[in-house]
């Protein structure tokens, strides 16, 4: 290498980097989001990737950089991207994941950075417990816990005295196991049979038999997206009587679509955003609700509306009363910054979003209730509001 | 376990089974000729599927957009014409142009066209699914005259390197096209009768037979015909094929022609009975894959009896450990790994 020419450039690139560094701070606010839209989960991160899509470009009058990238349903990926995003791209804040792995693997990276972090996955243990690492993490979702205690509530009263299980041989698929058992028991919910599938099997006929031959008084059928439909449809060509439950997680038109009139009668607990036309005019989440879907279906077309899709707004409302409170602390793009918005997402009080009502505490990084869920009926390829 | 439970589980592994053992004859079929382990044989079972499942009406109308295969189609004609054209003029074969122009270009948009044009109108169900499959088989020839007829001379290692792209392309676009949640199509008979104390769907039963008939309907085709013979040929010995007259290229086209119509037929097969991910592929054809092991690659009946021995221990395994059932059918591979490198003689087959 030639010394004289280098030199130069060298010179140059010093000066390059010192402008730079003396330029005044004009920062934006930028939002570092990293979902899974494509991979496994592709069908819950779509939505929330249109949902970022939808959202206003400034928030406290401040300009809003939402920095979207795909992790495509990979542990690692979620990782590379929350550095990524933090290293080069410097943001205030992360955004993700959509599911439960990557958002546990990414506490590590945003806590090692003082980088507030919302999930918009639902596991529990992504936010508990409080500790300094989740310190710096929040999240947008029911907990599991939340919605197991429905379905077992809804059983109870329904008489059910014994239940099926049959989920995801995977986190989704344990986790719900594990919190069902606990459920069940407090309301005194016998589980007389555990099965497990794989999100693309072809056939669930051997679990469904062994559910069936149980002879529960009910099955919960742990499963997300249109894969819940595959023992759905097992349990109805085996001619099974007993009811059906599924999670959440299912919520989505392509369930409707697949499983048919398969779904009839299931009940399943959900955010009440999914119904928000049926729930009475007192409920505040009414009004947030049609405001989001308002919005999200004049653009991606009626009836296509998901619960997923309003946690990444509901991320986008914490922010929105978050960042103003955090503005008056300390100028955007820095470590003052970063802390004041920390503190003000954990100052949350009684905000009213899509699926809930958020009132976030140092030992509670969710902040939701009751009021964030209510038990549906599948009835004729429609979410119907159950009594 | 009582009886009916027993008859049910039979049921379930052999429908399953037969299409393993469909998927585990393209595989051999390609690996013979080729020497390409056909990864992205799952793939053309989802495009089969998700075709299909495209060209449903919806709302009782013609679906508003025409399958995505279609423009994957177009995009692959033009490469390869454009391939074509280029090889020809290297080699000072400008003559040839039109004709190869005519075959790699001119046809696959042919077909494309008339899927485009036919997507619009109400069909009946199996008229959707000659479109579906006149599709997705087009993919075939084309797939190889891309992405693997440029490399044919080289050795088994690359030619599974580029499967894996091929692979991960082809998922990808799936999801591009056909989107992230599943699809069923509709049965072609919601019919069961009974049989003893066991109900049979004849559903499942169609499955069976035209398995069964396709398996030996090659059978035919590869001991009485003249072109199936000069496969095998070309699968024996590519050099000694060339000498005789039998082309290699062709024999690929051919090969893969017939393949991807065997996999877009076991997709429109599973359709109805499970519901298919843009990433099912993958794990149907690895099933199919050990069944094909078991027949050591070379052996049509082996394969096929290896992946109906799949299809039933899946189906138990579900039964009896379903969080251990993909542990199971996988772990089937080890002891006939071992059995066949113990018995088999070895041969390299890169030092021809």
């Amino acid at each position: 290498m030639h010394v004289r020419k280098l030199l130069p450039a060298l010179s140059a690139g010093i000066a390059l980097a010192l402008s730079g560094a003396a330029l005044p701070v004009w920062a934006d606010i930028n939002v570092g989001v990293t979902l899974s839209a494509t991979g496994p989960a592709a069908s819950l991160g779509i939505p929330e990737k249109n949902t970022f899509e939808l959202l206003p470009t400034t928030i406290g009058g401040e300009k809003v950089n939402w920095i979207i990238l795909d992790d495509a349903s990979d542990t690692t990926k979620a990782v590379t991207n929350t550095r990524k995003l933090i290293a080069e791209d410097k943001v205030d804040v992360v955004v993700g994941s959509t599911i439960t792995p990557n958002s546990l693997a990414m506490v590590d990276v945003v806590a090692d950075a003082e980088t507030p972090m919302i999930s918009m996955a639902a596991s529990a243990q992504i936010v508990n417990p409080a500790n300094p690492k989740t310190r710096w993490v929040f999240k947008t979702p029911q907990n599991d816990a939340l919605m197991a205690d429905a379905i077992a509530i809804h059983m109870k009263a329904n008489g059910v005295k014994t239940m099926g299980y049959i989920g995801f041989a995977d986190a989704y698929g344990d986790g719900w196991l594990t919190e069902m058992r606990r459920s069940a028991q407090t309301a005194g919910v016998k589980i007389v049979a555990e099965e497990k599938y794989n999100r693309n099997d072809a056939s669930v006929t051997g679990q469904v038999l062994k559910l069936v031959s149980a002879n529960p008084d009910a099955v919960l059928i742990g499963a997300a997206g249109t894969p819940g439909a595959t023992p759905q449809k097992e349990l109805v060509a085996r001619n099974y009587k007993g009811r059906i439950y599924q999670t959440h997680g299912i919520a989505n038109p392509d369930f409707l679509r697949v499983a048919g009139k398969d779904a009839n009668g299931t009940v399943l607990p959900i955010g009440p955003m999914l119904v928000y036309e049926q729930l009475p005019d007192s409920n505040p989440l009414k009004k947030a609700a049609a405001e989001y879907i308002g919005k999200y279906e004049a653009k991606y077309g009626k009836g296509s509306r998901t619960t997923f899709g309003g946690h990444a707004w509901d991320a986008y409302l914490l922010l929105a009363r978050a960042v103003p409170e955090a503005q008056k602390k300390a100028k955007s793009g820095t470590k003052e910054f970063r802390a004041a918005l920390r503190d003000a997402l954990e100052n949350t009080k009684e905000l009213v979003a899509t699926h809930g009502v958020y009132t976030m505490t140092p030992q509670d990084h969710n902040g939701l209730d009751n009021r964030a869920r209510t038990m549906i009926k599948i009835e004729n390829g429609n979410w119907v509001l159950a009594k | 376990m009582d009886l009916s439970i027993f008859a049910l589980l039979v049921q379930d592994g052999i429908t399953n089974g037969a299409v393993y053992a469909l998927l585990a004859l393209a595989l051999v079929l390609v690996f013979a000729v080729t020497r390409v382990i056909w990864i992205p044989s799952g793939e053309f079972v989802t495009y089969g599927t998700l075709t299909l499942a495209a060209l449903q009406p919806v709302n009782n109308a013609p679906p508003a957009q025409p399958p995505g295969t279609i423009a994957l189609v177009v995009g692959m004609a033009v490469v390869a014409g454009a391939m074509e054209f280029i090889a020809c003029a290297r080699h000072g074969e400008i003559p040839r142009i039109p004709v190869r122009l005519l075959k790699w270009t001119a046809l696959p948009l042919v077909i494309a066209a008339a899927a485009w044009w036919l997507a619009r109108i109400e069909l009946p169900l199996w008229a959707q699914i000659v479109v579906a499959l006149a599709l997705v088989t087009t993919l075939g020839p084309l797939l190889y005259r891309i992405a693997y007829q440029p490399l044919a001379e080289a050795s088994v290692l690359v030619l599974l390197i580029v499967s894996v792209a091929v692979h991960f392309a082809l998922t990808g676009l799936g999801l591009l096209f056909f989107g992230a949640e599943g699809s069923r199509t509709p049965p072609f008979s919601s019919e069961s009768f009974q049989l003893g104390a066991i109900t049979v769907s004849l559903q499942s039963l169609l499955v069976v037979l035209t398995s069964i008939g396709l398996i030996a309907a090659l059978a035919l085709f590869f001991g009485r015909t003249l072109f199936g013979k000069a496969l095998r040929a070309t699968a024996l010995n590519r050099v000694g094929a060339r000498l005789v007259g039998v082309s290699p290229n062709l024999a690929g086209t051919a090969t893969f022609t017939l393949a991807a119509l065997l996999c877009a037929f076991s997709g429109v097969l599973i359709g109805p009975i499970t519901t298919v991910y843009y990433d099912s592929g993958f794990l149907v054809s690895l099933k199919g894959f050990v069944g094909a092991i078991i027949g050591g690659l070379v052996s049509y009946p082996l394969a096929a009896a290896g992946a109906m021995l799949v299809g039933l221990l899946e189906a138990f395994a579900s039964f009896w450990a379903s969080g251990f059932k993909e542990v199971i059918v996988f772990t089937l591979i080890i002891p006939v790994l071992l059995w066949r490198s113990l018995t088999a003689h070895h041969h390299e087959e890169d030092d021809e």
